[in-house]
């Protein structure tokens, strides 16, 4: 019997859709039940959210103040003293998931599956290795829990509809004190989360400067896309380190990717691998960047950024 | 505090562009370079730089694996770790075993800070530092890009998908760490000379009786999907219409 455990991902406020991809990665295991647990301080308005999504059987929530920062040291314990009931845990590969997961994988005593990009069975599964560069089959042992992350980018968002019960649970185990959240420092902006964009506009070195990025905000913006970089323009201090894309930063798979002035390492092209449409724009026509892109445009960035801009009206 | 354990694993350098075997068996290292995993170099000089605070008096570097892992420790060595733990494995070791090593040596050492990369880039796992901490029943401040040490706590900086989260952690703790903690020095000539001298320890694995974890099996490998080279668009009036004709503007 396979019955798995999608932890939820979220901000007390809105499910993040990382958890809504869990989902469909869990639905494509056959027979699957699945439920979804939402740890948090206040539950309500998340639960509703993550009840809604199709293929999911019910939502657990465990309500405790120390839950409202989504603390690894604070929730493992709890998901943990959960597992008994459950074949399988699984949670996104974002930076929330790859922090916590294994350490409930610990804590149940097994080792725990990075970045599940397909299911090959109940126990089978296939993932990325080597900034992508390999793809291995991993098989977990079938006499003990399966601890996961779901590679996000490898699944569309499992869709809504549904009307799973909400139930409520008391989980009776101590939380430890020696972690404190401070405070969480976001680049506030009313651009899409880049995670969720179906648009991302990419810069990298060839910017030059952070002012210059104002060239990727502008185009961004007539596409409702969110900021995409390289970890080169990260580096240089151009944009803040969240918009980082790759083997380091995040992984995406959005419908349309333009990268500008970005030359396209391997490190870069893994975490974009998925996406529908990838544009590159750079005045190296041997760029590597040129080998994985569907439309390309050889030429100078700033004559040309401000020209589509403009001519996308 | 008296002692930071820092882990260097031997992976297959940056650079190197890793090719699957033809008949699907693993992955081609051999007569790759190899090199100490970029991470691990951050992890070790936020250790240096901490001993060089005064606030801790001695840095270990901890490496499990084959023997040639001690050309990693001595890279360590001479970048300014005091002193080096080989653990032999004559098999590559899983994540949890991993960390159940580091606690068995924690424990040996009495090491009040661990610190790790974030993860490594052969296997992309990113799980040692968490389960460590797990295990040791102790903090983790994972993807450190800052971390200011105050006393018997931290306060450390966590590049987030969201941004920066700040968190305090009391010590002891696991810290694993980001790109942008620090830019890791240069190792000089007499560098490498003075660490020749300095004291590298070889355990067996079979040693520290560690228990072993369920082990998962990788059983297939295979070369990635491609995505096919498209088209070039001459302007900007060409890269429209392409956009157009796939329905994305």
């Amino acid at each position: 019997m396979t019955k798995i455990l999608v932890i939820a991902e979220h901000n007390e406020e809105a499910l993040n859709p990382s958890t809504a991809k869990c989902v469909a990665c869990a639905a494509s295991i056959d027979g699957a039940e699945i439920d979804i647990a939402v740890l948090a301080a206040s539950a309500a308005s998340v639960a509703a959210e993550a009840a809604q999504i199709s293929s999911v059987g019910r939502v657990v929530t465990v309500e405790r103040a120390e839950n409202d920062a989504g603390l690894a040291a604070i929730l493992a314990p709890q998901i943990a003293a959960m597992a008994s009931d459950y074949s399988h845990l699984f949670g996104p590969s974002t930076a929330f998931g790859k922090d916590l997961m294994p350490r409930v994988a610990a804590l149940l005593g097994v080792n725990q599956i990075s970045d599940i990009m397909s299911i090959e069975g109940s126990h089978r599964f296939k993932r990325p290795i080597y900034a992508g560069n390999a793809i291995v089959t991993v098989e977990a042992p079938a006499e003990s829990i399966v601890v996961a992350t779901v590679r996000t980018a490898s699944y569309q968002a499992a869709e809504s509809g549904n009307a799973a019960p909400i139930e409520s649970a008391t989980v009776d185990v101590e939380v430890p004190t020696h972690t404190r959240f401070v405070e969480l420092q976001t680049g506030k902006s009313d651009r899409p989360d880049l995670q969720a964009a179906a648009k991302v506009v990419s810069g990298g070195r060839a910017l030059g400067s952070e002012e210059n990025f104002e060239l990727i905000f502008k185009l961004a913006d007539k596409l409702g896309a969110a900021i995409g970089s390289s970890r080169a323009a990260v580096d240089a201090g151009y944009v803040p380190p969240e918009t980082q894309v790759g083997q380091t930063g995040q992984i995406i798979a959005p419908d349309l990717y333009i990268a500008i002035g970005i030359s396209g390492a391997i490190q870069h092209i893994t975490g974009i691998k998925d996406a529908g449409t990838i544009v590159a724009i750079n005045k190296d026509e041997e760029a590597p960047i040129f080998e994985v892109s569907d439309i390309g445009l050889v030429g100078d960035l700033f004559s040309i950024v401000p020209e589509l801009t403009e001519a996308l009206g | 505090m008296e002692k930071i354990l820092v882990g260097l694993k031997r992976v297959v350098d940056y650079n190197v562009r890793v090719q699957v075997k033809s008949d699907g068996s693993g992955v081609d290292t051999d007569g790759v370079k190899m090199s100490i995993n970029p991470f691990d170099e951050i992890a070790l000089e936020e250790a240096l730089r901490i001993r060089e605070s005064g606030a801790a008096s001695e840095v270990i570097v901890v490496s499990i694996g084959s023997s040639d892992a001690q050309q990693q420790l001595r890279t360590g060595l001479a970048m300014g770790a005091d002193r080096a733990i080989l653990v032999e494995s004559g098999t590559s070791v899983d994540s949890l075993t991993v960390a159940r090593i580091f606690k068995a040596l924690v424990d040996r050492e009495n090491a009040e800070l661990v610190i790790l990369g974030k993860q490594a880039i052969d296997d992309d796992n990113s799980q040692t530092g968490q389960m460590l901490a797990a295990i040791w029943g102790r903090p983790q401040a994972t993807f450190a890009s800052e971390v200011v040490l105050d006393g018997d706590t931290a306060r450390v900086t966590r590049e987030v998908d969201s941004g920066l989260e700040t968190i305090d952690i009391d010590l002891p703790a696991v810290i694993t760490v980001d790109l942008r903690l620090n830019e890791p020095r240069y190792v000089k000539l007499p560098d490498i000379m003075k660490a020749k001298k300095k004291p590298l320890e070889q355990i067996a694995l079979s040693d520290l009786s560690v228990e072993a974890a369920p082990e998962i099996k990788t059983t297939a490998y295979e070369p990635p999907a491609g995505r096919q080279r498209g088209i070039m668009v001459e302007d900007v009036a060409g890269l429209i219409a392409a956009l157009k004709d796939k329905g994305l503007v």
